[in-house]
């Protein structure tokens, strides 16, 4: 599929610098991780930029997205500051969640990034509903649901296909397919035709894409989101992909075949993207000037997060619930 | 006043709420032509329309993970799990996501729901549709856990539960539905969450319970007055949170106190009520719960697993012994 993109060579210059941006964070999110200044886990979406980018720039801010435990890449396409969000990776305030969260649950309601979530296909159901209260309260808005390929063999991202078929809601579920669930091949585990057959079975239009090619993710998503936002009911895209990592930081991922990671380098949607650039009259100093200036702001992001305050051990006990809230004495005690 | 029944005052009280405010909704399976197991939501599709009574797929996990993404995107949703039993299929999305969403997103997300689950024992359903898991919920931060008692009151909690900005786990006990009970239809106030209310005033004994098994302390508390033993029954209404303050004034009084619930007694919210006035006011505590057995289906055996009020009289008799 060709999508207008290719006639505008700006948008592809802004889209491929979120992508360098989201890929920046990701390899500053590992060594901060390996440096010891992140705990916990660091879910890296390095390989993948083009799906959530070529989605969210077809996306309104009061549009919703929910998103999985890879979800830095979504939040960054979505609007979330990467600054906020570093300063959540390192636990500070200033953070998406003043340090509640971390990576797992970063979220930004303000441009309707529902957040991270750390239980897989749990965002389906989110979707569904949020996207009936949306008819409830007569917006237009749509909500896009990111699912790996792992998350298909839950129950509730079946319930939720059914359910959104059912009350013809307008949900976009994305399938970002990178062909494996944590260290387990997705197909070794997984009946069936796979997961555009399963959405097709719901009476969902399914489409397959190349999720690394940038164009043709745009292209897909500006049609489809169209479609469902003048009342087409569901639709699914799976978007072929590849992890270049392993499922978290500190994965070596030692179980994959070396030669398949390098095949997939050659696909990987960067370099095919800053490839057409070239093409396309961008200069190779330009796109270094791109990428130093993309560097910068992380690096400057991370040491800023390096240097900012602890959050006041007291937060710990707001944001409970207001009936029943914890007494703070009695919680530390 | 009028009399109703436990299920007609909670359709009134849903009912007023939805006339209140349009963002308030409901979901679950079988509450049009049905009206929900109990008749709690008998024609309100017909008034409301089916956009607002929703009839649902058999999809425990999405009727409350709907209705989670519903409560963050500004609307208040009344998920309708039909039995406690059901809502264990649904687990993950009321305790990782309802419950956790304002806390792990920095306060970004409310969760304004009602995740409603029917308890108890009702007659003959065993051991997949009769049980009371009160106490998983209470030990959740970030849920409100609510028992009514009374027809008056499934119909004033219920409001406050629905008006409630947090997620509000609403156990009706299906023992209750039919039993009527005088309610004023012209007071439409909410009744407060977390505020106990003493059924029976006394002075020799406390005893704490909720939903169906404050009627069998009440019985016990009548035959034990026979007796010259004065026992002050509190229902607590609310065991998240628990009115801490009315049953220590209360304990601190009567010098006594008997928790009894018709849930199992092992891990029981009764422990935590026991232990804490314990070690408040140093008095003697007692716990009467279940067995810990699955609820049995045959007469007998059903009828064995019960707290009946014999037993309860029996027990305050030997703390007073």
């Amino acid at each position: 599929m060709t999508s207008n993109l290719a006639n505008e060579p700006a948008r592809v210059a802004a889209m491929y610098r979120k992508m360098l941006l989201i890929r920046a964070f990701e390899e500053a999110a590992g060594e901060s991780f390996f440096a010891g200044n992140v705990r916990g886990s660091v879910h890296q979406y390095i390989g993948e930029e083009s799906i959530a980018v070529g989605i969210c720039e077809n996306l309104r801010d009061d549009d919703y997205l929910t998103s999985n435990h890879r979800g830095h890449g979504h939040s960054i396409a979505k609007g979330a500051h990467p600054r906020a969000m570093m300063f959540e990776l390192f636990g500070r305030v200033g953070g998406t969640s003043n340090g509640k969260g971390g990576s797992m649950h970063i979220a930004d309601f303000s441009v309707g990034m529902l957040g991270a979530n750390g239980v897989i296909a749990d965002g389906c159901t989110i979707s569904v509903g949020a996207a009936q209260a949306f008819r409830l309260l007569g917006k237009d808005s749509i909500v896009v649901n990111f699912i790996g390929d792992g998350g298909i063999n839950r129950g509730p991202f079946m319930e939720a296909l059914n359910w959104a078929k059912v009350y013809e809601l307008p949900v976009l579920f994305v399938c970002e397919n990178n062909q494996i669930a944590a260290t387990t091949t997705t197909r070794l585990v997984t009946a069936g035709e796979g997961i555009a057959k399963r959405a097709e079975s719901f009476g969902l239009p399914a489409h397959t894409i190349d999720g690394n090619d940038l164009f043709e993710v745009d292209g897909t998503a500006a049609r489809v989101i169209g479609e469902i936002r003048n009342g087409s009911g569901p639709q699914l895209i799976q978007a072929m992909t590849y992890r270049l990592r392993g499922h978290f930081a500190h994965d070596q991922a030692g179980y994959r075949d070396p030669a398949e990671v390098e095949a997939a380098l050659g696909r990987e949607p960067i370099a095919r993207t800053e490839a057409w650039l070239r093409e396309n009259g961008m200069s190779a100093d330009e796109i270094a000037a791109m990428r130093a200036e993309v560097d910068s702001e992380i690096a400057g992001y991370v040491a800023e997060a390096l240097a900012a305050p602890w959050p006041d051990e007291g937060t710990a006990f707001t944001d409970v619930q207001d009936v029943g809230a914890p007494v703070r004495g009695e919680a530390v005690q | 006043m009028t009399q109703m029944t436990y299920a007609e005052a909670a359709r009134m009280g849903l009912r007023e709420e939805m006339l209140r405010d349009p963002a308030v909704w409901a979901l679950g399976e079988d509450l049009g032509y049905e009206g929900g197991m109990a008749g709690q939501y008998k024609g309100l599709q017909d008034e409301f329309g089916p956009d607002r009574i929703v009839d649902t797929p058999i999809s425990e996990n999405t009727i409350m993970g709907a209705a989670v993404g519903a409560a963050i995107a500004g609307t208040r949703p009344i998920a309708e799990m039909r039995f406690s039993d059901f809502a264990m299929c649904a687990v993950s999305e009321l305790v990782n996501q309802a419950a956790k969403a304002r806390y792990m997103f920095g306060g970004q997300a409310r969760v304004p729901l009602v995740a409603r689950m029917p308890i108890g024992i009702r007659g003959g359903i065993a051991a997949q549709h009769s049980q009371s898991p009160e106490a998983w919920y209470t030990h959740v931060p970030g849920l409100v856990v609510v028992t009514p008692a009374t027809p008056a009151d499934n119909r004033g909690l219920l409001k406050a539960a629905i008006r409630c900005d947090d997620p509000v786990v609403y156990m009706e006990h299906k023992g209750l539905w039919g039993v009527a009970g005088e309610v004023d239809e012209d007071d439409q106030e909410p009744v407060p969450l977390g505020v106990a209310r003493i059924a029976r005033a006394g002075s020799d004994v406390t005893v704490v319970s909720w939903a169906a098994q404050v009627a069998v302390a009440l019985e016990a508390a009548e035959s034990l007055a026979g007796e010259g033993i004065s026992a002050e029954v509190i229902d607590l209404r609310t065991l998240w949170p628990w009115d801490r303050e009315a049953v220590l004034a209360s304990a601190g009084r009567t010098g006594r106190l008997l928790v009894v619930h018709e849930a199992v007694r092992v891990g029981g919210f009764g422990g935590e009520i026991a232990a804490e006035v314990a070690e408040e006011l140093r008095i003697p505590v007692a716990r009467l719960g279940g067995a810990r057995i699955p609820i049995p289906f045959s007469v007998p055996l059903e009828e064995a697993y019960k707290i009946k009020a014999d037993r309860v009289a029996a027990r305050v008799r030997e703390m007073l012994a």
